[in-house]
């Protein structure tokens, strides 16, 4: 019963940190879209490991989707109607229905081949976006617009030019998401993902077809990957082809490992570790990211089941 | 009619005959023994029925109905379920987890997001059945990973009894363990056997476990069936004598 309380009260550390973020955020030198940075990328990491932490599949790929989200976002707004709810919609939906089209040439495919065909793949969508200028602003991206208040009928949030509302719209969508994700791990389904993770030719002979159930966690992990890509669009007011560039995919990676991938907030960590080291370094020198890679390779030798990863499951006895 | 039926069966790795023309027909709740020396065959024959390996010619037959060319997650639908030689377990989950997933989908429950209160119960008493029926009720909260070999192996076993096969496959359940491993081992398949009328082929070095557990023998050597028969038709058979207990003894 120990470690389920255990369990009980990381969660709700986790979600008091997260609810009360804009407030103690400034008294240590924070600011409240370095809390929004954190939960998105948070979510994207976390969509990743649904994958990678879960079913045991890497993807080097994912910025792929999560820039299929970002730019669903920012051309809905821009072109076809400014309202958020609906570039949320059409980013989630672009970046999902690529992946469910993708899925099945790779589903088949295990380890380095994979997460080789997942880059491949990502390095498409990434080259479209940068040479088809006409329509997605080529290197410059897309920018000149931003993000709508949202119209409820009777209030709308001012989530332009209220950095806190904003955040509070994000967070609520990435509570939504994680409790989805954490629903489906302890469902049957769930149980299969871990099955294939633990040990693919027992799954297999107990019956489970491996191929369909990775392709489907592929596609719930790329589907919110997409809605975290769509929020950071929104973040930013802004996208580019860098979103879905095959760095971006392995910053989701590297966020995931640091964190822990064995553990449901591990990733969340993990982006929080990434993006307060990535705001303080960046103000000192240019060379922020040799400094992140030393600090990723100590935690990889001495820690190799991330920060969280110290938290090892036992027997209960 | 015969349970399974295994036609002239043989399989090829480039110029090498790991099987030869071998045929087989196992009867409903038959306990059939599969012995050998090393390198006849006996696992690769194992693998084309269990859907691992696809035989270069031959045929396949359960129930009648032709499965040699099926993929191994749809022989195990149609309920044939194996252990493997090297126990294959989820070593980080425990061995109530292990036996659910089993249940689940032998259920029919791996896409559900979701059970309903009383399909969870009843999954959950079925894994309580199972994990006595192994004798491994005490060990249930215990990661597989953590437990001694014998108790892997149990669990191994009862995940494939867990999801209610009709042919069970055992690839040498007893390898690699000592005397009261061995002995609790054979127990259990002997109880499967007996009390829920399991039909089982097993493949098994030991021969104490093989003549205490088999109704009918098959031996292979070198790729090719070399007798078949009763424990008894086959201990007086003189060329498996020669070719195999000859040289154990």
């Amino acid at each position: 019963m120990d470690a389920f309380n255990n369990k009980r009260a990381a969660d709700a550390l986790v979600w008091l940190a997260l609810l009360t973020a804009p407030y103690w955020l400034p008294l240590i030198g924070g600011y409240t879209e370095l809390g929004t940075h954190v939960v998105i990328l948070g979510l994207a990491a976390m969509a990743l490991n649904f994958l990678l932490g879960f079913t045991g599949v890497l993807s080097f790929g994912h910025a792929a989707y999560f820039g299929l989200g970002a730019y669903g976002a920012a051309m809905t707004i821009k072109y076809l109607e400014p309202s958020t709810p609906l570039a949320i919609l059409v980013g989630v939906v672009t970046g999902t229905v690529a992946a469910a089209v993708i899925g099945p040439m790779i589903a088949r495919l295990r380890g380095v081949y994979f997460a080789m065909c997942t880059i491949a793949f990502g390095q498409v969508f990434y080259f479209i976006a940068f040479q088809w200028s006409s329509v997605t602003g080529g290197d410059d991206g897309v920018s000149a617009w931003h993000r709508m208040p949202i119209d409820l009928g009777f209030t709308s949030i001012d989530i332009f030019n209220d950095n806190k509302a904003f955040y509070y719209v994000a967070l609520a969508i990435f509570a939504v998401a994680a409790g989805v994700m954490a629903w489906l791990l302890r469902s049957p389904f769930g149980r299969t993902l871990l099955a294939i993770r633990e040990n693919e030719r027992r799954a297999r002979f107990l019956g489970i077809p491996v191929d369909r159930h990775i392709w489907l966690s592929w596609v719930i992990s790329c589907l919110f990957v997409s809605l975290a890509g769509a929020l950071y669009a929104l973040l930013n007011d802004f996208v580019d082809p860098r979103a879905l560039r095959w760095d971006m995919s392995g910053t989701f990676v590297i966020m995931t490992v640091l964190g822990g991938m064995r553990n449901f907030w591990g990733p969340l960590i993990g982006a929080a570790i990434f993006i307060v080291l990535q705001d303080q370094l960046s103000s000192h020198t240019q060379n922020w990211e040799s400094f992140i890679g030393l600090f990723f390779v100590l935690v990889v030798l001495f820690f190799p089941r991330g920060v969280l990863g110290l938290i090892k499951r036992k027997s209960a006895s | 009619m015969s349970l399974l039926r295994v036609e002239n069966v043989s399989k090829h790795f480039g110029s090498l005959v790991a099987v030869n023309g071998v045929s087989m027909a196992v009867e409903p709740g038959e306990l059939r023994a599969v012995i050998g020396p090393n390198g006849a065959g006996k696992t690769t024959f194992f693998n084309m029925i269990s859907g691992f390996l696809t035989p270069s010619s031959g045929k396949i037959l359960f129930d009648d109905e032709d499965i040699t060319n099926l993929l191994p997650a749809r022989r195990v639908w149609r309920g044939i379920a194996r252990t493997f030689q090297i126990t294959e377990v989820f070593p980080e989950l425990t061995v109530r987890e292990n036996l659910r997933i089993a249940v689940e989908v032998a259920s029919g429950y791996r896409l559900r997001a979701w059970l309903s209160s009383s399909a969870d119960d009843e999954v959950k008493a079925r894994v309580v059945d199972v994990l006595e029926m192994g004798g491994l009720a005490e060990k249930a909260d215990r990661l597989v990973g953590e437990l001694a070999h014998g108790d892997q192996r149990a669990t191994e076993i009862m995940m494939s009894v867990a999801l209610n096969p009709r042919l069970l496959l055992l690839d040498e359940p007893t390898a690699g363990m000592g005397d009261q491993e061995t002995y609790n081992i054979t127990q259990l398949i002997r109880k499967l056997h007996k009390d829920k009328k399991l039909s089982i082929v097993l493949i098994e070095h030991d021969m104490r476990v093989v003549f205490h557990l088999a109704d009918r023998i098959m031996v292979l050597a070198e790729g090719a069936m070399l007798a078949e028969g009763t424990p008894k038709e086959i201990a007086a058979n003189e060329s498996v004598q020669a070719a195999y207990l000859g040289k154990a003894a």
